[in-house]
C-alpha cells in the first residue's frame, strides 16, 4: 500500500506527494503528457531528441546537471511512446535545488542552438549504437511498419530515420515546448524524505507562477481493426534467423489488460513458462523464446520472439509455436499455473516498490492513467483474473488475422 | 517571485555523516557464516551463497560458467523443469552467476515463502546432477549467442581489451571461442560441482525482512553440508600484459560505429593510491559531469556516452575509458582522451569543480546506500576482498579532504599514455 496526498495549483499542475521517512533521500519526478506517439510524421524522433535539450539548460538556469550534482543529486530521463519521464534524487535536505531546477525548464528553456547541434548529434550516435550497429537493431522498426498503417506506434521513440534528428530546427523546438511543456500537461511526484507541507510551500513558491499553457488536446488517428494476416521476411548480416511475431491486444485501460499480461507470462515468462520449456528444451528450435509486450497505453502489441537454432528451418519454428498458441486456445490455463504467474506478478510489484525512485516514477504513470491511487490496485485486479478470462483472450487475440510476423533471416555470405 | 537566477543554499554533501549499518554475523555448525541486514520497507528478501567457484579455479575454459549454469538444470530428484516451476510458483527468482573468484546463488522472494524455498536450494548444492542432456543445449545456446555476440564491435573490444591487460590464459582476461563450447564434457563440469559446491568454500550475504526464525532455518539446511571443511587451494595466475600497445581491429567493414577501450593496469582497493584515485576517475571520466563526458559528448557529441573507471578484480585491477564512438570520429575521440589525461597532468582541477565531485560522490553514496540489498553488496565487496568497514570509512573521508594538488600528483602518476593500451574496434 503506498501512502499518497494530492494537490494541485492554480496553473494546472498535478501534484502528488509520497512521504517516506525510512530514507534520507527524496525524488522529484516530473512526467510530461508528451511521448514518440504526439510526433509529425514527418519529424519522427522528435519527443526524444526534445529529452535530451531538457538538459541543454533554462531560461534562468544555464546548466541543469552542474547544479543538482553540486547538490549531491543525480538525475536521469526516458521517452516512450507514450510518455516522457524525468526523475532525479537528492539528499532530502537539499531537494529545493530539485524545485528550482525542475522548475525553471517548466517556465522556458534557453533554447541555444549549440545544445541543439550537439545533441542532435548525440541522439544520431545513439541511434546508431543502439538500431544500426548492432545485429537484429532494426527489427522493431520493421515490426512496428508492418503492424501499425495509421496509429504514430508505427514508429520508434528514436524515430523513423536519422534524417528526421538531422533536420530538426530551432523553431521547430520551441513549438514543441511551449504545446507540450506545461503546467497542465505535466504531473509532479514528490516522494522521500519531505513533508507534505514543506512539498505544497515549495510546489507554490517554484512551480506556481508558470502560465499554465493550453490542455494538449490528443487526437491521434486510430488504427482500424486489423483484418488480414501479415507477413514480411528480409534478409540480413546476423548469424542466425529469428522468429517475430505479434498481435493487436488491448490498450492499458482495457478490463482484458491484467489478463493479457498474464497470458505473456504463461506463455513466455521465463524458464518454467511454456514455450521456453517446449520449444528451447524439449524441440530444441530455438535458443531462446520470449513473449511479452510494452505495455502501450493504446492498444499495443503482444509478441513472441525466438532465436532460431542453426539449420532449423523457419517454418517448422514457426509451426511449432503454433501449436503451443493452439494449447492455449483451446484450453484455460490450470489452476497451479494461473496461480503461479499471479504470484510472480505480486512479487515483481513488491520488488519494484522497494526503491523509492521507482515508487515515483509509478505514482505519476497510474496518475497519468487517471489516478494515482490505481497503484494500490493492481494486485487486486492481478487476482482477479480468471482461467476463463485467459482463455477468451488467446482464442479472441491469437488469431491469424490478427498477426504480424516477420522472418528476420541470415543472408547468404 | 522566487530569484530564478540564485541557486537555492544547500548543505554540502560532504557534510553529511554517512555510516555503512553493521551486518548481523551468525555461524552455520559447520562454520559457513552468514552476513545479515535486516531492513526494509518491503516484505521481501535476497540471500546470496557464495563460493569459491569462479573461473580462477577452473582446469579448463568455460568449466566453472557451465557448471554454475547448469547447477539447477537437475537433481536426481527434479528435472530442470520441476526446479523452475517450483521457484517460479513462490514468484522467487533463483540465478546463479560465475564470477572470477568466486560464483554465487542468489535468491529473490517474498519473505513468507523463504521457508519453502530453502530446501531446493539444498538441493542444488547437495544434489544437483549436471544432466548431459542440458550441457548439450548449453553448448548449443552458448555457441549461437556467442556468434551473434561476436557481430558486436563492443562486445569484441571487451573482450580483447582484458586480455590485452592481464593475458589470455589468466581468468581475468581469458575468453571463449565456439571451440571451447564443444571441448566442455559433463565429467569436469561434475568435478568442479564436487570440488567447489558440494565440498566448497561458502559465505552467506542476505539481507530484507528476514523471519524471526531464520537463523535456525539456515543451520537446518546448510548447518550439516560439508562445507568450509577443506583446506581452499593457492592457485597463482600470471600476468602476461601484451607488448603491444595499440591495436585497430576491423571486425565489421560496414559499421557505422568504433568501439574504443583505453586501459592501463591499475593496483587493487589495498592500494593506498585507490580511494584517492576514484576520486581522481570521478573527475576524468566517472558521471555524467566528469571531463570525458562534458568535452566528448556534451561539447562535441562524437558519442551517446564515454566513461572512465577502475576495474575492481581481487588480485589485480585496470584503469579503463569506455565508449562507442562515430566510426569517422574514433580518431579525434581518442585524441581528446589523452588531452584530458594531459590537462589533468598540467593543471590542478580547480576548487569549484573538485567540490561539485566530491558531493556528487557523497551525494550518490547516500542514496547508493539506501535499502538493504545495496547495503549488503557493500559488505559483500569488503568481505570478499578481505576488508572491513575501516576501508570503507577511509574511502568516504579521501572524498571529502583530497585536495587538487595531490590528484595532480596522482594524474601525473598513472594517466601518461605510453602506459596504456589503445584498441579500436570498428
Amino acid at each position: 500500500m503506498i501512502k499518497f496526498e494530492r494537490f494541485q495549483l492554480s496553473n494546472g499542475l498535478k501534484v502528488l506527494v509520497h512521504t517516506d521517512t525510512s530514507t534520507p533521500m527524496a525524488v522529484v519526478n516530473v512526467l510530461y503528457d508528451v511521448g514518440a506517439r504526439d510526433e509529425d510524421p514527418s519529424q519522427t524522433g522528435f519527443a526524444h531528441l526534445f529529452e535530451h535539450l531538457m538538459f541543454g539548460g533554462s531560461v534562468n538556469v544555464p546548466d541543469y546537471d552542474e547544479p543538482l550534482q553540486v547538490a549531491g543529486g543525480e538525475n536521469n530521463a526516458y521517452t516512450t511512446n507514450d510518455l516522457t519521464n524525468y526523475y532525479c534524487q537528492l539528499p532530502a535536505e537539499n531537494i529545493e535545488t530539485a524545485f528550482w531546477l525542475e522548475s525553471d525548464r517548466m517556465l522556458s528553456l534557453a533554447f541555444s542552438k549549440k545544445s541543439l547541434d550537439v545533441q542532435r548529434k548525440v541522439v544520431c550516435e545513439e541511434f546508431k549504437e543502439h538500431y544500426i550497429n548492432k545485429p537484429y537493431g532494426d527489427v522493431w522498426h520493421l515490426m512496428r511498419e508492418l503492424a501499425y498503417k495509421e496509429h504514430p506506434y508505427r514508429w520508434m521513440t528514436i524515430g523513423k530515420e536519422l534524417s528526421h534528428i538531422e533536420n530538426a530546427k530551432l523553431e521547430d523546438v520551441k513549438r514543441f515546448f511551449f504545446k507540450h511543456y506545461t503546467p497542465c500537461n505535466a504531473i509532479l511526484v514528490v516522494a522521500g524524505n519531505i513533508s507534505l507541507e514543506r512539498t505544497k510551500e515549495l510546489t507554490e513558491k517554484w512551480f506556481g507562477d508558470i502560465p499554465s499553457g493550453e490542455k494538449y488536446n490528443r487526437q491521434l488517428p486510430q488504427e482500424a481493426v486489423q483484418n488480414e494476416e501479415r507477413r514480411m521476411t528480409v534478409h540480413r548480416k546476423v548469424p542466425m534467423d529469428a522468429f517475430y511475431k505479434t498481435w493487436k491486444m488491448c490498450g492499458r485501460m482495457d478490463a482484458d489488460y491484467y489478463a493479457t499480461d498474464l497470458l505473456s507470462d504463461i506463455l513466455g515468462g521465463g524458464a518454467s513458462s511454456r514455450l521456453y520449456q517446449s520449444l528451447v528444451k524439449e524441440q530444441q528450435l530455438f535458443t531462446a523464446i520470449n513473449c511479452y509486450h510494452f505495455g502501450s497505453l493504446d492498444r499495443g502489441l503482444f509478441t513472441i520472439e525466438g532465436q532460431l537454432v542453426k539449420g532449423v528451418p523457419i517454418e517448422k519454428a514457426e509451426a511449432a509455436v503454433e501449436a503451443e498458441l493452439e494449447k492455449v486456445r483451446s484450453m484455460p490455463p490450470a489452476s497451479r499455473e494461473l496461480e503461479k504467474v499471479k504470484n510472480k506478478t505480486e512479487s515483481v510489484m513488491a520488488f519494484e516498490d522497494m526503491s523509492v525512485m521507482n515508487r515515483a516514477g509509478s505514482l505519476a504513470f497510474y496518475e497519468l492513467l487517471g489516478d494515482g491511487e490505481l497503484m494500490n490496485q493492481e494486485h487486486e485486479r492481478y487476482r482477479n483474473v480468471q482461467a476463463a478470462d485467459i482463455h477468451r483472450i488467446a482464442q479472441q487475440m491469437l488469431t491469424p488475422q490478427n498477426s504480424n510476423t516477420l522472418y528476420y533471416l541470415a543472408a547468404q555470405d | 517571485m522566487p530569484d530564478r537566477k540564485v541557486s537555492p543554499p544547500i548543505k554540502d554533501a560532504i557534510d553529511y555523516h554517512i555510516s555503512l549499518k553493521k551486518p548481523e554475523i551468525f555461524k552455520l555448525d559447520n562454520g559457513v557464516t552468514v552476513y545479515n541486514i535486516h531492513a526494509g520497507t518491503e516484505r521481501v528478501v535476497q540471500l546470496e551463497w557464495v563460493f569459491k567457484a569462479g573461473n580462477w579455479y577452473e582446469k579448463k575454459n568455460n568449466v566453472a560458467a557451465a557448471a554454475n549454469f547448469l547447477l539447477k538444470n537437475g537433481t536426481t530428484k527434479h528435472n530442470a523443469y520441476e526446479i523452475n516451476e517450483y521457484v517460479d510458483f513462490y514468484g522467487a527468482y533463483l540465478n546463479r552467476t560465475c564470477y572470477n573468484e568466486t560464483a554465487s546463488i542468489t535468491l529473490h522472494c517474498l519473505s513468507h515463502h523463504l521457508e519453502q524455498l530453502l530446501p531446493m536450494v539444498r538441493e542444488i548444492l547437495t544434489d544437483a546432477v549436471l544432466p548431459d542432456q542440458e550441457l548439450q543445449i548449453f553448448k548449443q545456446n552458448m555457441k549461437q549467442k556467442l556468434s551473434v555476440n561476436l557481430r558486436k564491435c563492443d562486445f569484441v573490444a571487451g573482450r580483447k581489451i582484458d586480455a590485452l591487460l592481464f593475458g589470455e590464459k589468466h581468468p581475468y582476461g581469458i575468453y571463449s571461442e565456439l571451440a571451447d563450447y564443444d571441448a566442455l564434457n559433463r565429467e569436469e563440469l561434475l568435478e568442479h560441482y564436487h570440488h567447489y559446491y558440494r565440498n566448497g568454500h561458502c559465505i552467506v550475504f542476505s539481507a530484507g525482512i528476514l523471519p524471526d526464525n531464520y537463523a535456525v532455518l539456515m543451520n537446518q539446511y546448510f548447518g550439516d553440508l560439508p562445507l568450509n571443511t577443506r583446506l581452499l587451494e593457492e592457485v597463482e595466475h600470471d600476468i602476461v600484459k601484451d607488448p603491444q600497445q595499440k591495436w585497430n581491429i576491423l571486425n565489421d567493414p560496414d559499421g557505422v560505429q568504433a568501439a574504443i577501450r583505453i586501459a592501463r593496469p591499475f593496483p587493487t582497493r589495498k592500494h593506498p593510491d585507490f580511494p584517492k584515485v576514484q576520486v581522481l576517475n570521478a573527475v576524468f571520466g566517472g558521471f555524467f559531469g566528469s571531463r570525458l563526458m562534458t568535452n566528448i559528448r556534451e561539447d562535441k557529441g562524437y558519442t551517446y556516452g564515454i566513461y572512465s573507471f577502475l576495474v575492481n578484480h581481487i588480485h589485480a585491477g585496470a584503469w579503463m575509458i569506455s565508449t562507442e564512438a562515430g566510426r569517422d570520429v574514433a580518431a579525434a575521440t581518442v585524441n581528446e582522451v589523452y588531452h584530458e589525461m594531459q590537462q589533468l597532468r598540467e593543471k590542478p582541477v580547480d576548487q569549484e569543480e573538485l567540490l561539485l565531485v566530491k558531493n556528487y560522490l557523497i551525494g550518490t553514496l547516500l542514496g547508493d546506500l539506501d535499502g538493504p540489498f545495496q547495503i549488503i553488496g557493500r559488505w559483500k565487496n569488503l568481505i570478499l576482498n578481505d576488508l572491513d568497514d575501516s576501508f570503507f570509512y577511509h574511502s568516504v573521508d579521501t572524498i571529502k579532504t583530497i585536495g587538487a594538488k595531490e590528484l595532480q600528483e596522482l594524474a601525473n602518476q598513472y594517466l601518461q599514455p605510453d602506459q596504456f593500451h589503445e584498441l579500436v574496434v570498428v
